[in-house]
Protein backbone atom coordinates (compact mmCIF):
# COMPACT_ATOMS: atom_id res chain seq x y z
CA UNK A 1 0.00 0.00 0.00
CA UNK A 2 2.16 2.65 1.25
CA UNK A 3 1.33 6.41 0.38
CA UNK A 4 3.35 8.85 -1.28
CA UNK A 5 6.13 9.74 0.99
CA UNK A 6 4.77 13.38 1.31
CA UNK A 7 2.03 12.40 3.21
CA UNK A 8 4.04 11.32 5.90
CA UNK A 9 5.47 14.57 6.53
CA UNK A 10 1.78 16.07 6.88
CA UNK A 11 0.87 17.21 10.41
CA UNK A 12 -1.88 15.56 12.31
CA UNK A 13 -5.14 16.66 11.25
CA UNK A 14 -8.00 17.84 13.40
CA UNK A 15 -10.44 15.40 10.91
CA UNK A 16 -7.93 12.32 12.02
CA UNK A 17 -9.14 12.77 15.67
CA UNK A 18 -11.78 10.35 15.87
CA UNK A 19 -9.71 7.36 13.95
CA UNK A 20 -6.84 7.98 16.09
CA UNK A 21 -9.01 7.89 19.56
CA UNK A 22 -10.60 5.25 18.23
CA UNK A 23 -7.32 2.90 18.10
CA UNK A 24 -6.21 4.26 21.10
CA UNK A 25 -9.46 3.13 23.04
CA UNK A 26 -9.50 -0.14 21.52
CA UNK A 27 -6.03 -0.78 22.43
CA UNK A 28 -5.60 0.73 25.62
CA UNK A 29 -2.35 2.54 24.53
CA UNK A 30 -1.26 5.98 25.08
CA UNK A 31 -0.13 5.97 21.33
CA UNK A 32 1.63 9.98 21.73
CA UNK A 33 4.46 8.83 24.19
CA UNK A 34 6.11 7.78 20.97
CA UNK A 35 8.86 9.38 20.08
CA UNK A 36 10.04 7.08 16.76
CA UNK A 37 12.57 5.38 18.62
CA UNK A 38 12.62 2.16 16.08
CA UNK A 39 13.57 -0.28 18.97
CA UNK A 40 10.34 -1.87 18.41
CA UNK A 41 11.13 -2.50 14.85
CA UNK A 42 14.71 -3.86 14.97
CA UNK A 43 13.95 -6.68 17.55
CA UNK A 44 10.64 -7.91 15.44
CA UNK A 45 11.27 -10.95 14.06
CA UNK A 46 8.61 -10.58 10.76
CA UNK A 47 10.11 -6.70 9.30
CA UNK A 48 11.21 -9.02 6.45
CA UNK A 49 7.55 -9.49 5.51
CA UNK A 50 6.17 -6.31 6.57
CA UNK A 51 4.99 -3.06 4.02
CA UNK A 52 5.64 -0.80 7.39
CA UNK A 53 7.70 -1.13 10.27
CA UNK A 54 6.03 -1.87 13.74
CA UNK A 55 7.35 1.88 14.40
CA UNK A 56 5.73 3.32 11.62
CA UNK A 57 2.49 2.35 12.32
CA UNK A 58 2.41 3.25 15.49
CA UNK A 59 3.54 6.83 13.39
CA UNK A 60 0.60 6.61 11.35
CA UNK A 61 -1.64 6.38 14.06
CA UNK A 62 -0.58 9.24 15.70
CA UNK A 63 -1.43 10.94 12.84
CA UNK A 64 -4.48 9.27 12.80
CA UNK A 65 -4.17 8.56 9.19
CA UNK A 66 -6.72 5.26 8.39
CA UNK A 67 -4.56 4.18 5.76
CA UNK A 68 -3.09 2.35 7.96
CA UNK A 69 -5.17 0.13 7.81
CA UNK A 70 -4.66 -1.60 4.23
CA UNK A 71 -1.12 -2.19 5.41
CA UNK A 72 0.17 -6.16 5.30
CA UNK A 73 2.04 -5.41 8.83
CA UNK A 74 -1.30 -5.79 10.93
CA UNK A 75 -1.58 -9.09 9.55
CA UNK A 76 1.41 -10.38 9.44
CA UNK A 77 2.54 -9.55 13.18
CA UNK A 78 2.34 -12.67 15.40
CA UNK A 79 1.25 -10.70 18.36
CA UNK A 80 4.67 -12.67 20.05
CA UNK A 81 5.34 -9.02 22.46
CA UNK A 82 8.96 -8.65 21.37
CA UNK A 83 8.43 -5.11 20.82
CA UNK A 84 6.76 -4.38 24.43
CA UNK A 85 9.19 -5.56 25.83
CA UNK A 86 11.83 -3.08 24.20
CA UNK A 87 9.65 -0.08 23.97
CA UNK A 88 11.22 2.80 26.02
CA UNK A 89 8.13 4.41 26.48
CA UNK A 90 5.81 1.22 27.84
CA UNK A 91 3.84 1.54 24.93
CA UNK A 92 2.30 -2.37 24.02
CA UNK A 93 2.74 -2.20 20.00
CA UNK A 94 0.66 -5.53 20.11
CA UNK A 95 -1.87 -4.01 21.52
CA UNK A 96 -2.16 -1.28 18.95
CA UNK A 97 -1.94 -4.13 15.87
CA UNK A 98 -4.35 -6.02 17.15
CA UNK A 99 -6.39 -2.86 17.55
CA UNK A 100 -6.02 -2.22 13.74
CA UNK A 101 -6.93 -6.02 13.32
CA UNK A 102 -10.00 -5.56 15.10
CA UNK A 103 -11.41 -2.42 13.32
CA UNK A 104 -10.90 -4.53 9.75
CA UNK A 105 -12.44 -8.02 11.43
CA UNK A 106 -15.27 -6.48 13.12
CA UNK A 107 -15.97 -5.24 9.70
CA UNK A 108 -16.83 -9.15 8.85
CA UNK A 109 -13.55 -9.32 7.04
CA UNK A 110 -11.82 -12.54 7.03
CA UNK A 111 -8.14 -12.34 6.06
CA UNK A 112 -7.27 -16.17 5.94
CA UNK A 113 -9.11 -19.28 5.07
CA UNK A 114 -9.03 -22.99 5.51
CA UNK A 115 -10.35 -24.05 3.09
CA UNK A 116 -7.49 -23.66 1.06
CA UNK A 117 -5.63 -26.19 2.92
CA UNK A 118 -5.55 -29.85 2.39
CA UNK A 119 -7.33 -32.02 4.70
CA UNK A 120 -4.07 -34.21 5.13
CA UNK A 121 -2.00 -30.91 6.24
CA UNK A 122 -4.96 -29.47 8.40
CA UNK A 123 -4.86 -32.94 10.38
CA UNK A 124 -1.31 -32.23 11.32
CA UNK A 125 -1.55 -29.01 12.98
CA UNK A 126 -2.11 -28.78 16.31
CA UNK A 127 -5.22 -26.79 17.24
CA UNK A 128 -3.31 -24.57 19.27
CA UNK A 129 -2.23 -23.54 15.60
CA UNK A 130 -5.61 -23.14 13.71
CA UNK A 131 -7.79 -22.10 16.77
CA UNK A 132 -5.02 -19.15 17.05
CA UNK A 133 -4.83 -18.26 13.33
CA UNK A 134 -8.63 -18.23 13.23
CA UNK A 135 -8.94 -16.01 16.37
CA UNK A 136 -6.36 -13.87 14.61
CA UNK A 137 -6.91 -13.49 11.53
CA UNK A 138 -10.71 -14.36 10.28
CA UNK A 139 -14.06 -12.20 11.66
CA UNK B 1 0.76 -32.29 46.66
CA UNK B 2 -2.07 -32.64 44.37
CA UNK B 3 -2.69 -29.88 42.42
CA UNK B 4 -4.90 -29.20 39.98
CA UNK B 5 -3.87 -29.36 36.06
CA UNK B 6 -5.34 -27.64 32.84
CA UNK B 7 -4.16 -29.74 29.88
CA UNK B 8 -5.89 -27.78 26.42
CA UNK B 9 -6.64 -29.12 23.61
CA UNK B 10 -3.41 -29.92 21.97
CA UNK B 11 -2.02 -32.04 24.98
CA UNK B 12 -4.61 -34.79 23.84
CA UNK B 13 -3.49 -34.93 20.59
CA UNK B 14 0.20 -33.71 18.83
CA UNK B 15 1.60 -33.25 22.53
CA UNK B 16 0.15 -36.03 24.16
CA UNK B 17 3.95 -36.96 24.49
CA UNK B 18 4.08 -33.58 26.27
CA UNK B 19 1.59 -34.33 29.06
CA UNK B 20 2.30 -38.29 29.87
CA UNK B 21 6.18 -37.11 30.42
CA UNK B 22 4.96 -34.34 32.48
CA UNK B 23 2.72 -36.15 34.60
CA UNK B 24 5.22 -39.08 34.80
CA UNK B 25 7.80 -36.88 35.78
CA UNK B 26 5.53 -34.69 38.10
CA UNK B 27 4.19 -37.74 40.18
CA UNK B 28 7.79 -38.67 40.54
CA UNK B 29 8.78 -36.04 42.38
CA UNK B 30 5.62 -35.74 44.47
CA UNK B 31 3.28 -33.34 42.72
CA UNK B 32 0.03 -35.13 41.34
CA UNK B 33 -1.52 -33.46 38.71
CA UNK B 34 -4.96 -33.60 39.01
CA UNK B 35 -6.65 -32.98 35.57
CA UNK B 36 -9.86 -30.13 35.69
CA UNK B 37 -13.01 -31.98 34.99
CA UNK B 38 -15.08 -30.66 32.41
CA UNK B 39 -12.48 -28.56 31.29
CA UNK B 40 -12.94 -26.55 28.01
CA UNK B 41 -10.65 -24.65 25.31
CA UNK B 42 -8.80 -21.51 26.63
CA UNK B 43 -9.15 -19.82 23.57
CA UNK B 44 -5.41 -20.12 22.54
CA UNK B 45 -4.92 -16.22 22.61
CA UNK B 46 -5.50 -13.45 25.00
CA UNK B 47 -8.25 -11.31 24.63
CA UNK B 48 -6.26 -7.87 23.47
CA UNK B 49 -9.04 -5.56 22.68
CA UNK B 50 -10.09 -3.77 26.00
CA UNK B 51 -13.96 -4.18 25.21
CA UNK B 52 -13.95 -7.91 24.75
CA UNK B 53 -15.80 -9.42 27.61
CA UNK B 54 -16.53 -12.69 25.23
CA UNK B 55 -13.25 -13.98 25.20
CA UNK B 56 -13.05 -14.19 28.78
CA UNK B 57 -15.62 -16.64 29.32
CA UNK B 58 -13.12 -19.81 28.34
CA UNK B 59 -10.34 -19.04 30.17
CA UNK B 60 -12.16 -17.78 33.65
CA UNK B 61 -14.95 -20.80 33.35
CA UNK B 62 -11.53 -23.30 33.66
CA UNK B 63 -10.57 -21.16 36.38
CA UNK B 64 -14.32 -21.97 38.19
CA UNK B 65 -13.42 -25.73 37.71
CA UNK B 66 -10.04 -25.07 39.59
CA UNK B 67 -12.19 -23.25 42.63
CA UNK B 68 -14.97 -26.19 42.76
CA UNK B 69 -11.62 -28.70 42.84
CA UNK B 70 -10.26 -27.33 45.96
CA UNK B 71 -13.62 -26.49 47.51
CA UNK B 72 -14.22 -30.54 47.46
CA UNK B 73 -11.26 -31.45 48.34
CA UNK B 74 -9.89 -32.82 45.42
CA UNK B 75 -6.69 -30.77 44.90
CA UNK B 76 -4.80 -29.25 48.05
CA UNK B 77 -3.99 -26.10 46.48
CA UNK B 78 -5.74 -23.69 43.95
CA UNK B 79 -2.56 -22.95 41.89
CA UNK B 80 -3.50 -24.34 38.40
CA UNK B 81 -0.63 -25.95 36.47
CA UNK B 82 -0.32 -25.98 32.77
CA UNK B 83 2.27 -27.13 29.82
CA UNK B 84 1.47 -25.43 26.94
CA UNK B 85 3.10 -22.16 26.73
CA UNK B 86 -0.28 -20.72 25.06
CA UNK B 87 -3.05 -21.85 27.62
CA UNK B 88 -0.33 -20.79 30.21
CA UNK B 89 -0.52 -17.38 29.11
CA UNK B 90 -4.48 -17.13 27.88
CA UNK B 91 -5.52 -18.31 31.57
CA UNK B 92 -3.18 -16.42 33.51
CA UNK B 93 -4.08 -12.74 31.63
CA UNK B 94 -7.28 -13.18 32.10
CA UNK B 95 -7.14 -14.16 35.51
CA UNK B 96 -5.20 -10.89 36.01
CA UNK B 97 -7.87 -8.76 33.91
CA UNK B 98 -10.82 -9.92 35.97
CA UNK B 99 -9.09 -9.95 38.80
CA UNK B 100 -8.65 -5.89 38.38
CA UNK B 101 -11.16 -4.98 36.43
CA UNK B 102 -14.51 -5.36 38.83
CA UNK B 103 -16.27 -4.19 35.64
CA UNK B 104 -15.20 -6.74 33.45
CA UNK B 105 -15.43 -9.64 36.58
CA UNK B 106 -19.33 -8.67 36.71
CA UNK B 107 -19.86 -8.78 33.51
CA UNK B 108 -18.21 -12.58 33.06
CA UNK B 109 -20.22 -13.54 36.41
CA UNK B 110 -23.81 -12.24 34.81
CA UNK B 111 -23.00 -14.26 31.26
CA UNK B 112 -22.00 -17.25 32.69
CA UNK B 113 -25.14 -17.24 35.66
CA UNK B 114 -25.57 -20.85 35.31
CA UNK B 115 -21.55 -21.26 36.72
CA UNK B 116 -20.57 -20.24 40.30
CA UNK B 117 -19.36 -17.03 40.16
CA UNK B 118 -15.49 -16.85 40.00
CA UNK B 119 -13.91 -16.08 43.34
CA UNK B 120 -11.14 -14.59 41.38
CA UNK B 121 -8.86 -16.48 44.18
CA UNK B 122 -6.72 -19.47 41.71
CA UNK B 123 -3.22 -18.53 40.77
CA UNK B 124 -2.22 -19.91 37.29
CA UNK B 125 1.55 -21.24 37.22
CA UNK B 126 2.96 -23.19 34.46
CA UNK B 127 5.26 -26.75 35.22
CA UNK B 128 8.46 -25.07 35.15
CA UNK B 129 7.74 -23.20 38.09
CA UNK B 130 6.45 -25.82 40.46
CA UNK B 131 9.77 -27.06 39.61
CA UNK B 132 12.03 -24.48 40.50
CA UNK B 133 9.85 -24.10 43.65
CA UNK B 134 10.68 -27.53 44.52
CA UNK B 135 14.52 -26.40 44.31
CA UNK B 136 16.59 -27.99 42.05
CA UNK B 137 18.38 -30.20 44.28
CA UNK B 138 14.94 -32.30 45.02
CA UNK B 139 14.98 -32.79 41.11
CA UNK B 140 18.73 -33.44 40.70
CA UNK B 141 17.95 -36.21 43.86
CA UNK B 142 15.41 -38.35 41.54
CA UNK B 143 17.49 -38.71 38.76
CA UNK B 144 18.61 -42.33 37.67
CA UNK B 145 20.31 -42.12 34.21
CA UNK B 146 22.10 -38.31 34.08
CA UNK B 147 21.88 -36.59 30.87
CA UNK B 148 25.44 -36.69 30.69
CA UNK B 149 27.20 -35.10 27.58
CA UNK B 150 23.60 -34.21 26.33
CA UNK B 151 23.75 -31.33 24.49
CA UNK B 152 20.74 -29.45 24.81
CA UNK B 153 19.68 -26.06 23.62
CA UNK B 154 16.61 -24.42 25.83
CA UNK B 155 13.88 -22.18 23.68
CA UNK B 156 11.69 -20.64 25.22
CA UNK B 157 9.82 -18.85 22.38
CA UNK B 158 7.42 -15.97 23.27
CA UNK B 159 4.22 -16.36 25.48
CA UNK B 160 6.26 -18.10 28.99
CA UNK B 161 7.96 -14.91 29.11
CA UNK B 162 5.77 -12.25 27.52
CA UNK B 163 5.10 -9.60 27.84
CA UNK B 164 6.51 -8.01 30.88
CA UNK B 165 4.69 -9.07 34.74
CA UNK B 166 2.97 -12.14 32.73
CA UNK B 167 6.34 -14.29 32.05
CA UNK B 168 7.74 -16.87 34.68
CA UNK B 169 11.34 -15.51 34.54
CA UNK B 170 13.46 -12.80 33.17
CA UNK B 171 12.39 -11.62 29.59
CA UNK B 172 15.81 -11.00 28.62
CA UNK B 173 18.06 -13.83 29.83
CA UNK B 174 15.39 -16.75 31.69
CA UNK B 175 17.35 -19.63 33.05
CA UNK B 176 14.88 -21.61 34.64
CA UNK B 177 15.03 -24.09 31.48
CA UNK B 178 19.12 -23.98 31.94
CA UNK B 179 18.60 -25.26 35.77
CA UNK B 180 16.73 -27.86 35.16
CA UNK B 181 18.47 -29.34 32.60
CA UNK B 182 21.54 -28.97 34.42
CA UNK B 183 19.74 -30.79 37.06
CA UNK B 184 19.18 -33.89 34.54
CA UNK B 185 22.55 -33.86 33.85
CA UNK B 186 22.62 -32.53 30.76
CA UNK B 187 25.16 -29.74 29.05
CA UNK B 188 23.33 -26.85 28.53
CA UNK B 189 23.70 -24.63 25.33
CA UNK B 190 22.90 -21.22 25.08
CA UNK B 191 21.82 -19.53 21.59
CA UNK B 192 21.04 -16.42 20.91
CA UNK B 193 17.39 -16.44 19.81
CA UNK B 194 16.29 -18.55 22.68
CA UNK B 195 12.83 -15.72 23.20
CA UNK B 196 12.32 -15.08 19.64
CA UNK B 197 9.71 -15.88 18.23
CA UNK B 198 8.79 -19.08 15.83
CA UNK B 199 6.24 -17.60 13.57
CA UNK B 200 3.57 -19.08 15.87
CA UNK B 201 -0.05 -19.22 14.27
CA UNK B 202 1.34 -18.15 10.77
CA UNK B 203 2.25 -21.80 10.35
CA UNK B 204 -0.90 -22.32 8.84
CA UNK B 205 -1.20 -20.06 5.91
CA UNK B 206 2.56 -18.67 5.52
CA UNK B 207 4.62 -21.85 6.56
CA UNK B 208 7.46 -20.80 4.53
CA UNK B 209 7.53 -17.72 6.72
CA UNK B 210 7.58 -19.62 9.93
CA UNK B 211 10.64 -22.22 8.30
CA UNK B 212 12.74 -19.32 7.67
CA UNK B 213 12.23 -18.19 11.29
CA UNK B 214 13.25 -22.14 12.77
CA UNK B 215 15.69 -22.09 10.32
CA UNK B 216 17.86 -19.13 12.11
CA UNK B 217 16.40 -20.50 15.96
CA UNK B 218 17.53 -24.20 14.55
CA UNK B 219 21.07 -23.12 12.95
CA UNK B 220 22.01 -21.21 15.77
CA UNK B 221 21.40 -24.64 17.82
CA UNK B 222 23.59 -26.73 15.38
CA UNK B 223 25.95 -24.28 15.11
CA UNK B 224 26.55 -24.45 18.40
CA UNK B 225 26.95 -28.04 18.94
CA UNK B 226 23.63 -28.89 20.50
CA UNK B 227 22.31 -32.46 20.17
CA UNK B 228 18.73 -30.90 20.29
CA UNK B 229 16.55 -28.08 21.32
CA UNK B 230 14.36 -28.32 24.25
CA UNK B 231 11.01 -26.59 24.34
CA UNK B 232 7.99 -26.47 26.11
CA UNK B 233 5.00 -24.51 24.43
CA UNK B 234 3.28 -27.25 21.73
CA UNK B 235 3.41 -24.53 18.68
CA UNK B 236 6.66 -23.82 19.22
CA UNK B 237 7.92 -27.96 18.99
CA UNK B 238 5.40 -27.99 15.83
CA UNK B 239 7.10 -24.92 14.14
CA UNK B 240 10.73 -26.30 14.89
CA UNK B 241 10.27 -30.18 14.46
CA UNK B 242 7.93 -31.39 12.19
CA UNK B 243 7.97 -28.08 10.14
CA UNK B 244 11.60 -28.95 9.36
CA UNK B 245 10.22 -30.82 6.02
CA UNK B 246 9.48 -26.87 5.36
CA UNK B 247 13.16 -25.96 6.10
CA UNK B 248 14.86 -28.85 3.78
CA UNK B 249 12.96 -27.24 1.08
CA UNK B 250 14.67 -23.93 1.52
CA UNK B 251 17.87 -24.83 3.06
CA UNK B 252 19.95 -27.19 0.92
CA UNK B 253 22.67 -29.01 2.64
CA UNK B 254 19.97 -28.46 6.48
CA UNK B 255 20.40 -30.96 8.84
CA UNK B 256 17.70 -32.36 10.72
CA UNK B 257 17.59 -31.30 14.57
CA UNK B 258 15.70 -33.12 17.00
CA UNK B 259 12.86 -30.89 19.31
CA UNK B 260 11.91 -32.46 22.21
CA UNK B 261 9.93 -31.24 25.45
CA UNK B 262 11.71 -30.37 28.39
CA UNK B 263 9.28 -33.26 30.54
CA UNK B 264 10.67 -36.00 28.04
CA UNK B 265 13.81 -35.48 29.22
CA UNK B 266 13.05 -35.27 32.55
CA UNK B 267 11.49 -38.30 32.29
CA UNK B 268 14.43 -39.70 30.79
CA UNK B 269 16.36 -38.89 33.48
CA UNK B 270 14.19 -40.22 36.30
CA UNK B 271 14.08 -43.61 34.77
CA UNK B 272 10.84 -43.56 33.85
CA UNK B 273 11.63 -44.53 29.45
CA UNK B 274 7.76 -45.85 28.80
CA UNK B 275 6.75 -41.75 29.62
CA UNK B 276 8.89 -40.25 27.11
CA UNK B 277 6.97 -40.58 24.59
CA UNK B 278 10.05 -39.88 21.93
CA UNK B 279 7.97 -42.03 19.25
CA UNK B 280 5.99 -39.03 18.47
CA UNK B 281 8.60 -36.59 18.46
CA UNK B 282 9.64 -35.86 14.47
CA UNK B 283 12.82 -35.72 13.34
CA UNK B 284 13.39 -38.68 15.99
CA UNK B 285 15.57 -37.72 18.92
CA UNK B 286 16.02 -41.45 19.57
CA UNK B 287 19.08 -41.81 17.36
CA UNK B 288 21.12 -39.14 19.24
CA UNK B 289 19.91 -40.36 22.64
CA UNK B 290 21.28 -44.03 21.61
CA UNK B 291 24.63 -41.89 20.42
CA UNK B 292 25.06 -40.59 23.90
CA UNK B 293 24.24 -44.24 25.25
CA UNK B 294 21.25 -42.96 27.27
CA UNK B 295 18.48 -45.26 25.22
CA UNK B 296 19.54 -49.03 24.83
CA UNK B 297 20.55 -49.88 20.97
CA UNK B 298 17.55 -50.50 18.58
CA UNK B 299 16.53 -54.36 19.39
S1 LIG C 1 4.35 -8.28 18.36
FE1 LIG C 1 4.18 -7.99 16.15
S2 LIG C 1 5.13 -6.02 15.76
FE2 LIG C 1 5.75 -6.62 17.80
S3 LIG C 1 7.73 -7.62 17.50
FE3 LIG C 1 6.17 -9.23 17.45
S4 LIG C 1 5.64 -9.48 15.29
FE4 LIG C 1 6.73 -7.52 15.49
S1 LIG D 1 9.80 1.30 20.68
FE1 LIG D 1 8.07 2.52 21.47
S2 LIG D 1 8.82 4.64 21.41
FE2 LIG D 1 10.21 3.45 20.12
S3 LIG D 1 9.32 3.64 18.05
FE3 LIG D 1 8.46 1.77 18.92
S4 LIG D 1 6.54 2.41 19.87
FE4 LIG D 1 7.73 4.28 19.50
Amino acid sequence: MSPEPSRLALRFKPENASFKAKVAELSGEEIDLCFQCGACSSGCPLTAEMDLLPSKVIRYVQLGEEAVLESKTIWVCSTCFNCEVRCPRGIDIANVMEALRQLMLRKKYDRVSLDALEPEELRGLPQIAIISNLRKLTA
Amino acid sequence: MRLPYYPGCTLKTTAQNFEESALASARALGVELVELPRWNCCGTVHALAKDDVMHYLAPIRNLIRVEEMAESGLVDEKRVVTLCAMCYNTLKRANAVVKEDQEKMQKVREIMERENPYGGSVQVVHLLQVLRDLDWSKVADRVERPLKGLRVAPYYGCLLLRPRGFGIDDVDNPQVMERLLEALGAEVVNIPFKTKCCGAYHTVQMKEVVAELSHRILDQASSAGADMVATACPLCEYNLGPRQEEVKKLFRGFAPLPVVYFTQLMALAFGLEEATGFEQNDPDPRPALRARGLLKEES
